[in-house]
């Protein structure tokens, strides 16, 4: 290991560049979250929240949707739509009640940002659904939280409480002749329901599972009735845009990816945890303020934006985590989860847990992705058992090709992505578990604890 | 073809007399529950998944009198609700124990250490996945990405957070929780019974003291990136106790053969679904694969 490469993969310091955290780092949403009771209206409002409110409440909604769109401000769940774009989508004048529902069923693996978020901080996620609604003309909102988070349920049944307490929720908010009620909403254990079709059918007391589209819910969403569906940390995003400007923003990030977003560091590393910084920064910049790979250990293999996005190596410490970086790069920048695994991790291990992942949330709507997952972990299986022919490696690629693309939603496509970069970064892997009839690595090794056990030993 | 266990306690071609009814008093206080829960959406059919969490707080699992209950208050048939309950991973549908260890299994968790950790507890419990001990407290369960993988490897305890664990630190967990010691998460509050929490899950807030306060601000790992943007020097790397590793001695083999538990995912179907559950009112058929 050389001083210069401390992770793999070729360094490129920058000539001059500033690498301290306090420069690369933008902490917004997370700005007081060390501080007590930082969940709370009353911390809320003593670092200015619902000042973005008022500003825009003296704006007309069209102004509001107008600035939103202009700051650039890009889906934060993983698809990166301009969120004033949605906005601007909703019919206005149609006669039909209007919808804001927030996307808050995390359950991409890897990804654990709107979760601490919420827990943390909820009262931006509602300020934020506030200006949405005022934009879009909605009276009633929804949460749809992941049910296997109470922690988070208990914050936001309080926040909501609060705002209503406050005057920010209810009716004629802040004088203004507006009003808004929020529903908060528990799901009940469904990846699925993270996609935004299959969340509206679930909350309208459904199985969660997606629908054709068009119409778009912009149109025909929940209840039929035109709705913005919207991640989070998009909404949480939108009271500081509001407060700041939208030159604020783009200050940050790049021109097509502006603004600052949550980074999750996970896995193998020092530091795992939040990171909240300006969009395009790089997981070398991020582990070098960080601490790097857990002591001893090089990087192998990472995701950028959860399991559903093709994996990257060593090579790619550098590519910078925006939308186009990673696009450029041939994955996709996701939820932003950085789940980082070291030399001690088998790959088709890992590639085989993710695709029995897929396997048992396939909602069993569409024939590619509910017989694909089914095949895919067949074989992964058995690759990893040792019991796998190298004809199956083809095969696994051609299932894969077979159910990404073809699905009804994005989560057939999301299982065929570790299988091709897998298949693509680590072939010779693979052929290793068929040719040694088994898999080469110890899971102990790769444990949390591995390192002081030997350490213990020796 | 011998008989299949989807065949055996039901009796062929007898359709299932109608769930019995909550008792009048049970009946009377759900449905002013459930009048406050319909209250919350324009359209009635929403209130769904909030009621089968209120039945399950009622009786620890979705039974048919609950569903029968939903179905009634909610104008639907009971297949409709029967559709929307099977499709849920958090309702379960026989009885469970009083608390719900979810060991995290996917890729990170279970690289972490998850697997190990699951291992572990179905050793120390002598139960496998989905199964209860026999004292009716603890049901063991593998989970899906629980959204706090900066805390690998995770255990949620009735959806509350148990971040960094370990194997010895779970059977002390589940110790504790079987001599009914006081537990606390470390995230969130000290844990309440299974049913307790369903009913929060039915939007009913917390209304324990303090309850809402638990678990501070955030998380150490949630804390890391807004430290070092301040300047604070960079963090030690958090050590949680971790007595121990999963192995006693060490344990070299050149190839691992991963065994059936490692395949915890074998979970294509793990849950019962009308198609696997024999006493489910819809009726016997085939195994899969016959």
């Amino acid at each position: 290991m050389t001083l210069s490469t401390p992770y793999g993969g070729t360094s490129q310091p920058e000539a001059g560049g500033e690498s301290s955290p306090e420069k690369l780092l933008a902490p917004v949403l997370s700005a007081f979250w060390d501080e007590d009771r930082s969940w709370t209206l009353d911390v809320y409002q003593r670092h200015e929240g619902y000042e973005g409110l008022r500003k825009a409440l003296a704006m007309s909604p069209d102004d509001v949707i107008a600035f939103v769109k202009d700051s650039g401000l890009r889906g934060r769940g993983g698809a990166g739509f301009p969120t004033g774009m949605k906005w601007q989508f909703i019919p206005q004048g149609d006669g039909k009640p209007h919808y804001l529902v927030v996307n808050a069923d995390e359950s991409e693996p890897g990804t654990c940002k709107d979760i601490p978020l919420l827990f943390a901080n909820p009262h931006s996620l509602i300020e934020g659904m506030v200006i949405a609604c005022y934009a879009i003309r909605s009276s009633h909102a929804f949460i749809y939280l992941r049910g296997e988070v109470v922690p988070v349920l208990r914050r936001l049944h309080s926040a909501v409480r609060e705002a209503y307490a406050a005057g920010y929720l209810g009716s004629n908010i802040l004088g203004s002749g507006i009003d808004l009620d929020i529903t908060v909403h528990a799901g009940a254990g469904a990846y699925i329901c993270g996609e935004e079709t299959a969340l509206l059918d679930s909350l309208e007391g459904r199985r969660g599972q997606p629908r054709l589209r068009p119409p778009f819910p912009a149109v025909a969403g929940l209840y039929a009735c035109p709705t913005v569906v919207n991640n989070v940390e998009s909404i949480a995003s939108v009271p500081a845009i509001l407060k700041n400007g939208k030159e604020w923003f783009r200050s940050m990030g790049s021109e097509k990816s502006p603004g600052f977003t949550l980074y999750s560091l996970s896995g193998h590393v020092a530091s795992p945890g939040q990171y909240e910084a300006p969009l395009g920064i790089t997981l070398r910049q991020l582990l070098d303020m960080s601490g790097g790979m857990r002591p001893g250990h090089r990087l192998k293999f990472w995701t950028p934006g959860g399991s559903s996005t093709p994996m990257f190596t060593d090579e790619h410490l550098d590519v910078p985590l925006d939308y186009e970086g990673v696009g450029a790069a041939g994955s996709m920048l996701g939820t932003k989860a950085l789940q980082c695994f070291d030399e001690t991790t088998c790959v088709v291990r890992a590639v085989t847990r993710w695709t029995e992942f897929y396997a048992h949330e396939s909602c069993g709507k569409c024939t590619p992705c509910r017989e694909g997952t089914y095949w895919l972990a067949q074989l992964l299986r058995d690759i990893e058992a040792g019991k796998g022919v190298m004809a199956d490696l083809d095969k696994l690629n051609d299932i894969a090709d077979n159910i990404n693309g073809k699905s009804f939603c994005a989560l057939g496509d999301g299982a065929a992505s570790p299988i091709f970069s897998s298949l693509k970064y680590f072939r010779e892997e693979y052929e290793e578990h068929i040719t040694g009839r088994g898999c080469p690595f110890d899971p102990a090794k790769s444990t949390a604890w591995a390192d002081q056990h030997t350490e213990v030993l020796a | 073809m011998t008989t299949s266990s989807s065949e055996r306690g039901v009796s062929l071609g007898m359709p299932e007399l109608p769930a019995p009814d909550y008792p009048d008093d049970v009946r009377a206080r759900l449905e002013t529950d459930a009048r406050e829960i319909i209250a919350r959406y324009p359209d009635s059919r929403s209130a769904l998944l909030p009621l089968l969490h209120l039945v399950q707080s009622e009786e620890g699992h979705v039974t048919r009198t609950g569903m029968q209950f939903c179905a009634d208050v909610l104008g639907l048939t009971t297949a409709e609700v029967t559709a929307v309950a099977t499709f849920y991973t958090m309702y379960r549908r026989k009885p469970s124990g009083d608390y719900q260890v979810g060991v995290c299994t996917n890729t990170l968790c279970a690289v972490m250490g998850g697997d190990a950790i699951f291992e572990a507890l179905q050793e120390h419990l002598g139960v496998g996945n989905g199964e209860t001990t026999d004292d009716g407290k603890v049901t063991l369960e593998h989970i899906e990405c629980n959204a706090a993988c900066d805390y690998a490897p995770v255990v949620m305890v009735n959806w509350e957070f148990f971040d960094n664990q370990t194997p010895a630190s779970v059977r002390r967990l589940v110790d504790d929780l079987r001599a009914g010691r006081p537990v606390t998460p470390t995230r969130g509050a000290p844990l309440c019974t299974f049913k307790e929490t369903a009913r929060i899950l039915a939007g009913f807030p917390d209304e324990r003291e303090g309850a809402t306060e638990s678990g501070g601000s955030a998380g150490p790992a949630s804390l890391v990136g807004l430290r070092l943007a301040r300047g604070e020097a960079a963090p030690a790397r958090v050590v949680h106790p971790r007595e121990g590793g999963p192995h006693d001695g060490s344990r070299e083999t050149a190839v691992h053969e991963p065994s059936p538990t490692e395949h915890l995912s074998s979970h294509d179907a793990p849950h019962d679904t009308s198609a696997s559950d024999p006493s489910h009112p819809a009726g016997p058929v085939a195994e899969e694969g016959e």
